[in-house]
């Protein structure tokens, strides 16, 4: 069983390293979403330094969605997803292995990339560990969430937009959590373990959960 | 060469609706250990549904298929290579890349990859990705996976698309050599396969002797 559920996470990042162009443009879309905020908000840098991590966490949110819509539709198109269904490994590890990929691939440079940006916003100096902390914990929820939208919207022309409209709704609870436990450390008052235990319990979550829902979604389009 | 247990495809009384809309019905089939069953029939009469519903992506509307003296843990699709209309190959990988893939995945023996390529007149394109491959090529490719790991049944949905002559013979020697070590093969054509000793089903005349009661 390990095997092949390796075998497909190395080929995931094989290709996603080859082709590059999803992350590049998750990379780029995050850096101008930051970039172009100061200017509509004005150089008002106590302004900017306390929205920074929330400002950070909603942009990593948006990026992470646009190679979502890609995590099965290219192995959908090109008959890929036909053979990995007729594989010793059940459509729910699948959707596990396909979400740690692009987690991977993805969302832990997108994290990697968040305290260059909060450079750009005048982060508070304290914010920087707890950011990072919360994004590690969170982005893996971001991914598994996403798979179930890229496993609805497959085959549908233009589905590309209707991921982020099925998926973004369930970001909320992982923004509020993150970004609270920020400010618990920043500003105060209240703990940044609360709301990190629940952003931990989320991503727990929906590493279980997820996976069943994709793998029904991913069932009733190869039928 | 590879061999199977004694095996049989048993397909009982089974129907397919896609929606609606009833595909076939009443379908029974029994095929054994070294036969090869040849689907034909008109467009739209329902080949592919037949096939995909064997290898198990629709789900039968009615009646089952089991394949009796196969492994009982695992499903029927499980125990199935499927040769769609897709070739299955990701093309930004390598020839041999893809090869390894199907291996690693479908549980075969990746140190193999090489001379299946050979075997499949790939041997001096393994480093050339997928994507550059010719239309026969590709499908020869997506063919490989039939012997990257050894599976008792194929189903094989017009195998022969763009196959050239020499292709097309040695498919027919892939298939030649799976039924004689005891395997199954259920292919959806139009054009003859010359495959030997191959029964053959036309389910245009079987719609058409049982018409379908709404």
């Amino acid at each position: 069983m390990m095997g092949p559920f390796l075998a497909l996470i190395r080929r995931d990042l094989r290709i996603a390293h080859r082709q590059g162009g999803a992350l590049a443009t998750a990379l780029g879309f995050y850096l101008v979403i930051v970039a172009t905020l100061p200017l509509g908000l004005g150089p008002d840098l106590n302004l900017l330094s306390r929205i920074a991590p929330g400002v950070l966490w909603v942009a990593l949110l948006l990026s992470s969605l646009l190679a979502a819509d890609r995590m099965f539709n290219d192995d959908y198109e090109d008959g890929s997803l036909e053979v990995i269904a007729l594989g010793p490994l059940p459509l729910e590890l699948v959707a596990f292995g396909k979400a740690i990929a692009h987690w991977l691939s993805v969302g832990l440079p997108l994290v990697l990339l968040a305290p260059l940006l909060a450079l750009l916003l005048n982060m508070d100096g304290r914010a920087y560990v707890p950011l990072m902390l919360t994004l590690l914990a969170g982005t893996p929820a971001v991914s598994f969430l996403a798979g179930i939208g890229a496993a609805l919207t497959l085959g549908m022309r233009k589905g590309g937009l209707l991921v982020p409209l099925l998926i973004l709704p369930l970001y909320v609870p992982i923004l509020i959590f993150g970004v609270s436990a920020i400010d618990a450390v920043v500003t105060g008052p209240g703990s940044f373990t609360a709301p990190f235990s629940i952003l931990c319990a989320l991503t727990l979550a929906s590493a279980v959960l997820t996976p069943l829902a994709t793998a029904a979604a991913l069932r009733l389009n190869l039928s | 060469m590879i061999t199977h247990p004694a095996i049989r495809l048993i397909v009982n009384d089974l129907s397919a609706a896609r929606g609606a809309r009833r595909i076939f019905r009443g379908l029974s089939l029994d095929v054994g250990a070294g036969e090869a069953l040849t689907l034909t029939g008109p467009n739209g009469v329902g080949k592919t549904t037949l096939l995909r519903t064997l290898a198990g992506f629709i789900p039968a509307a009615e009646g089952s298929v089991a394949l009796s003296g196969g492994d009982a843990e695992k499903s029927v699709g499980e125990q199935a290579h499927y040769i769609g209309h897709l070739n299955g190959i990701k093309p930004s990988l390598s020839v041999l890349e893809n090869l390894e893939f199907f291996a690693e995945f479908l549980g075969g023996a990746p140190d193999a990859a090489l001379a299946v390529a050979d075997r499949l007149g790939l041997g001096a394109l393994e480093d050339v990705p997928a994507a550059y491959l010719s239309a026969g090529q590709k499908r020869r490719l997506g063919l490989a996976r039939l012997i990257c790991a050894a599976r008792p049944l194929w189903l094989l949905d017009e195998p022969a698309v763009s196959l050239d002559a020499a292709s097309q013979a040695l498919l027919g020697g892939m298939v030649a050599e799976h039924l004689a070590g005891g395997g199954i093969v259920i292919a959806a054509t139009h054009t003859p396969l010359g495959w030997v000793e191959s029964r053959s089903l036309d389910l245009g005349q079987m719609a058409d002797a049982a018409p379908a009661a709404a």
